[in-house]
């Protein structure tokens, strides 16, 4: 079974219910969005499949392997997570920075082919010029994608990311969408990501999963799913959904 | 170029190691040498020990300007001997073997250290100016409790515990140096075989997790090489402030990544030409006027304002 399995997941933090009891196949291949209202315990289902959170009940698989402390080696060779905030105490290069995605691999004493593999990442992201620049010199587009690039390097089939869109502009955000959907379409990757914009959502996704309250609302095709329906009851808007070509467009 | 500044610094070192040797000697060449001989040993102890406890705590704790003394680390030592001295009285404590009471400080400070400070690393989304707080916090609560200690004393055990309290670079007690060589040998390859999961645990949780590597785990097991170092070192030669905070900073300045397989020789050469150099103008030239830490401290304090005052380094 290639997927991701999450079957009856709770999260409660102090007293607060912020998952419940929440089962969900993420499919294999493609580009699968969680979205949902502020609140609606996107990222804390995102950490728990990244091993962020510890599980409380309910249990994750990738691929039939569980999501646990004692994998947490084969686990980092299947997944590779970007998390929201990156904070990194040391300066690093970029080049530096990719070489970390290589760590699952080596622990931290490259090979050849780990170095081919970090130059072959610095190459699909456009960052061989800026290969030897340090992070702290970079716009943030550019420090993004470098993020980006090093967990490329972990070479996983799942690639996770946590609100990437997050103070990118909208050249930069289209990038990475375009970068994300050519590693699904391309290489076979399975790419889950966490989005706020649902237009965004709609035009780069194959699979959206909609959350609210802690709860699965729906899930499916988005020029299914993005109606002015889904707005007023899961958002509680009344926003306009156009249709641009076949793809559904949320007037702000 | 990565070896080069350590090539340099090695460079240094030896010549600092010469001139501390034979400057001014006179006499029995015997003598003199194994006189000197001991105290160059201890330094050179201390300035490894102190220099990797302050950049595994630095990486644990995911900043650059804290140490593990002005975490209150050296204080908490000599409060744990105080409080050894203060149940079981200077008789008792000298009449034990002096391996076994330094075992059972080292012990008592681990076991304190993981306690009070593994809770504060162990959060995820650490607070610079709330660890700089606990530190100066926890410095004063754990000398207050030592000077309390002190004054419920009687006179022959506060001399015991005073040959604890103080830095002192003149006096080494020979028993602890050859202890303290191989748990600094040992601590220290420990560390340098941790050199890569501490790079990855300087990419902060998220991204140590990613990786693969259990986070609480290793900074649990960084926790205890640093409060091994730093009771290997106060027990040498008593505490001694902003030593690692300017040390480490000195390396991170000239060294061309900060790579641990680079930082953590690159601060222990440092730190022995500080410590040894610094001993050697001390007594060959100024005469013994100051005392080496008040030196070091006045210019790892001033280093410590200087990094506190700039943001951009945090």
């Amino acid at each position: 079974m290639d997927l991701i399995s999450i079957e009856n997941l709770s999260y409660e933090v102090a007293g607060a219910r912020i998952l419940s009891d929440i089962s969900v196949t993420l499919p294999k291949g493609g580009v699968t969005a969680l979205i949902g209202p502020n609140g609606a315990g996107k990222s804390s289902l995102f950490s728990h499949v990244a091993r962020l959170l510890p599980l409380q009940t309910g249990r994750i698989s990738v691929d039939d392997l569980a999501v646990k402390p004692s994998n947490r080696r084969a686990l980092s060779r299947k997944l590779a997570i970007l998390p929201q905030q990156v904070h990194f105490a040391t300066r690093l290069t970029v080049r530096e920075l990719i070489q970390f995605g290589r760590y699952p691999h080596c622990q931290g004493s490259l090979k050849a082919d780990d170095y081919a593999m970090v130059d072959v990442a610095l190459a699909a992201f456009e960052l061989t010029p800026l290969a030897d620049r340090f992070l702290d010199t970079l716009s943030g587009g550019q420090r993004h994608k470098a993020h980006v690039a090093m967990i490329y390097a972990q070479d996983t089939d799942y690639l996770l990311l946590d609100e990437p869109l997050n103070n990118l502009d909208i050249a930069a955000s289209r990038t990475l969408m375009a970068l994300l959907r050519r590693l699904a379409d391309d290489e076979g990757k399975t790419v889950v990501i966490v989005l706020h914009d649902i237009n965004f959502a709609a035009q780069y996704a194959d699979h959206l999963v909609v959350l609210k309250s802690g709860r699965i609302e729906r899930e499916g095709k988005p020029s299914d799913l993005v109606t002015e329906a889904l707005l007023s009851e899961v958002y509680s808007t009344d926003a306009q959904v156009a249709m641009v070509g076949d793809t559904p467009f949320v007037v702000p | 170029m990565r070896a080069r500044s350590t090539l340099i610094c090695a460079m240094l070192l030896a010549l600092s190691c010469v001139l501390f040797m034979t400057l001014g000697a006179k006499g029995n060449w015997d003598f003199v040498l194994w006189f000197r001989g001991r105290k160059l040993a201890a330094l050179l102890i201390v300035g490894a020990a102190v220099s990797t406890a302050t950049v595994l705590f630095q990486t644990i704790s995911r900043n650059h300007i804290l140490t593990p003394s002005i975490m209150g680390f050296d204080a908490l030592y000599t409060l744990i001997v105080a409080l050894v001295v203060f149940s079981i009285g200077a008789a008792g404590f000298n009449h034990l073997p002096s391996e076994f009471v330094f075992f059972a400080h080292i012990s008592l400070l681990i076991g304190a250290a993981l306690i009070l400070f593994g809770t504060l690393i162990g959060q995820h989304r650490t607070d610079l100016m709330r660890m700089v707080l606990t530190g100066i916090i926890f410095g004063v609560l754990f000398r207050s409790l030592s000077s309390f200690i002190y004054r419920m004393i009687d006179p022959s055990e506060f001399a015991t515990i005073q040959v604890n309290s103080y830095a002192r670079f003149n006096y080494i007690d020979l028993n602890l140096l050859w202890i303290s060589a191989g748990l600094t040998f040992v601590t220290l390859s420990l560390s340098w075989q941790m050199r890569r999961q501490l790079d990855v645990l300087g990419l902060g949780f998220e991204m140590a997790t990613n990786l693969g590597e259990p986070v609480a785990r290793r900074q649990k097991q960084a926790l205890i090489l640093v409060a091994i170092l730093v009771a290997v070192s106060t027990a040498l030669v008593g505490p001694v402030a902003f030593l690692g905070l300017l040390v480490v900073s000195i390396a991170r300045l000239i060294s061309p990544n900060e790579t641990h397989a680079v930082l953590i020789p690159l601060s222990a050469l440092i730190a022995g030409i500080v410590l040894v150099a610094g001993q050697t103008i001390l007594e060959r030239v100024l005469g013994l006027s100051t005392p080496l830490a008040v030196v070091i401290d006045f210019v790892g304090g001033f280093v410590f304002l200087t990094l506190l005052l700039r943001k951009g380094w945090i």
